[in-house]
């Protein structure tokens, strides 16, 4: 198990720097652990750990499923890695559409997905969903600088506007649903423009409006295959890379004047 | 069938891909522009973002102006003596450029200054080019007319450091061929393009070359600035995308074909007048795009993990 999760581990040290090796292979034995232990009060897993971006990847949708002790609800969310982005607004100057504020936010979600049993309102506090970033409203995003709270507040909204547009925040709540009272199952969708990365994926068990145990399981989304190789030579090597790259499109356009000399 | 870019991170429909390389090469075969002006605002309306358009489209330029290159020398219409200098002038103005684009993008406002430029430049010169055209297909049809000399010079041409480009059947100051390859490598950088656009009416206009020649000459200069702006895409900002440019250029090449051949049988003054429409129709786009009211005013951007 740990040859491999070495092998596993070389490869995800060049793709994410979220995470280190050795967290990676405590966070393994954990969950190992924790699948076998003793009777949990939540235990939970993906049907998939790693979405591979291929060639021909147009999406994927991955499985959580897993098992609570007695009655309550299930609350799920998924994160994408943390990045800074900037947003920014136009506004018209002299007949023409400028740029001419921005505001930038730290520490950002890069994909944010949410699922619950029922609505969220309805099985948590409002106090709990904020500490747990339960739901788009409890992102808690803080711009840099000093930026009145209603103008902060009118980019957050286009921020997340923005993100639903590109499929990477939801819409509504995702459902989750029970087979019977113990067993849960909740379907996660990921767009073809997922962002690279380790994810997190937070499990919730609800009871009386408080989180009563969790479960973070990681999900690493990476590209793999003659995609992969290109990318991280791209990454590695930019001026070998470059230089193949002009190379390759000579050749293709000298081979594809060649037909004109019979012509 | 989708196709997934490595570097831009995003699926898109190989055809579509394809049909837009085509287009594109079809107008380089004709008009002897790379059609960088074209490609990048149609890839980044099917969704590739904008640094990895810009930047790949300079490395589809590459192929693309080699193709065209090659079907214009075995015809004998390119002048390497002018394209040199053009291309000594274009070098130095990319450095320039570059290091502007770097500024503007930093203060938010490279896409506003992309399109400000556009419309300015197209604008002008598709303008001039219409009323020169439509003049001379005037001239055609009055009877009598006289044959006109080869070129008019102007007082730009008695510069210093005169030189002869036998080809283009013209002796004509360095500075003029040189300092016009400034100017628009300086555009090339910013705007990420080859700058035919530009260069094509120029030449006819400014430094008088016979129109056949001009396509040629042309694209042997985009060669180099588009492979001096896909090199520093890749090392500065890592935005080149190869697998998007070759899908391009597989389309791109059948298009130049079809387009090259169909240029040849046109006379200079009807391409020109439809090289001058095809600008002044960009141009009122991208000034239609800017003064309307944006479906969405706010715009994000992820800082580089």
């Amino acid at each position: 198990m740990f040859a491999g999760s070495d092998q596993m581990c070389a490869r995800l040290g060049r793709l994410t720097d979220r995470i280190s090796c050795r967290h990676f292979r405590l966070m393994a034995v954990f969950l190992f652990w924790a699948g076998t232990a003793r009777a949990e009060a939540l235990v939970a897993d993906l049907t998939n750990h790693l979405i591979a971006i291929t060639t021909g990847f147009t999406g994927a949708s991955v499985v959580l499923f897993g098992a609570i002790d007695g009655p309550g609800d299930v609350a799920v969310v998924v994160r994408g890695p943390d990045r800074d982005v900037t947003v920014r607004r136009k506004s018209r100057v002299a007949g023409i559409w400028v740029n001419s504020e921005e505001v930038i936010f730290g520490n950002v979600p890069s994909f944010y997905f949410v699922a619950a049993s029922r609505p969220l309102e309805e099985i948590v506090s409002p106090s709990i969903a904020a500490f747990y970033r339960l739901g788009v409203s409890n992102l808690d995003m803080k711009p840099e600088g000093m930026v009145p709270p209603y103008l902060a507040d009118e980019f957050v909204t286009a921020f997340v506007r923005t993100q639903q547009h590109a499929r990477l925040f939801p819409n509504s709540l995702g459902k989750v649903n029970f087979i019977g009272e113990r067993l849960f199952r909740t379907t996660i969708e990921f767009p073809s423009n997922v962002p690279t990365g380790t994810y997190l994926v937070q499990v919730f068990l609800v009871r009386d409006r408080d989180v009563i145990s969790g479960q973070t399981t990681p999900l690493v989304v990476s590209k793999v295959g003659i995609d992969a190789d290109v990318f991280g030579f791209a990454g590695r090597q930019p001026a070998l890379y470059g230089a193949i790259a002009v190379l390759t499109a000579m050749v293709a356009g000298w081979l594809a004047s060649l037909p004109f000399r019979s012509a | 069938m989708d196709i997934y870019l490595p570097i831009a991170e995003v699926s898109v429909d190989v055809f579509v891909l394809l049909a837009l390389g085509g287009a594109v090469g079809f107008l380089t075969g004709v008009f002897g522009v790379g059609g960088g002006f074209l490609i990048t605002p149609l890839l980044i309306f099917i969704g590739v973002p904008p640094t990895v358009a810009v930047a790949s489209s300079a490395n589809q330029l590459v192929g693309a102006s080699v193709s065209g290159v090659l079907v214009h020398w075995r015809r004998g219409n390119v002048d390497f003596k002018m394209g040199y200098v053009l291309l000594a002038g274009g070098l130095a103005g990319s450095v320039l450029g570059v290091w502007i684009f770097t500024l503007l993008k930093r203060l938010g406002q490279i896409e506003l200054t992309i399109s400000l430029c556009y419309v300015v430049l197209l604008g002008t010169l598709g303008a001039l080019m219409m009323v020169e055209s439509i003049r001379a297909q005037l001239r055609l049809h009055r009877p009598g007319v006289r044959r006109r000399k080869l070129h008019q010079h102007n007082w730009m041409h008695g510069l210093p450091l005169k030189a002869r480009f036998r080809r283009s059947k013209l002796y004509i100051s360095t500075l003029l061929p040189i300092g016009l390859g400034f100017v628009v490598g300086v555009f090339s950088a910013i705007l990420g393009i080859g700058g035919g656009f530009i260069m094509v009416p120029a030449m006819i206009y400014m430094l008088g070359m016979p129109t056949s020649i001009v396509p040629g000459t042309s694209l042997l200069q985009i060669i180099f600035v588009a492979a001096n702006v896909t090199l520093l895409q890749a090392y500065t900002n890592r935005t080149v995308d190869a697998v998007l440019a070759l899908v391009l250029l597989v389309g791109g090449v059948i298009g130049a074909r079809i387009g090259s051949r169909f240029g040849a049988r046109l006379r200079g003054d009807q391409l020109r007048l439809l090289l001058a429409l095809l600008v002044l129709a960009v141009a009122a786009k991208l000034a239609f795009d800017l003064t309307a009211r944006p479906s969405d005013p706010y715009s994000i951007v992820w800082e580089k993990s």
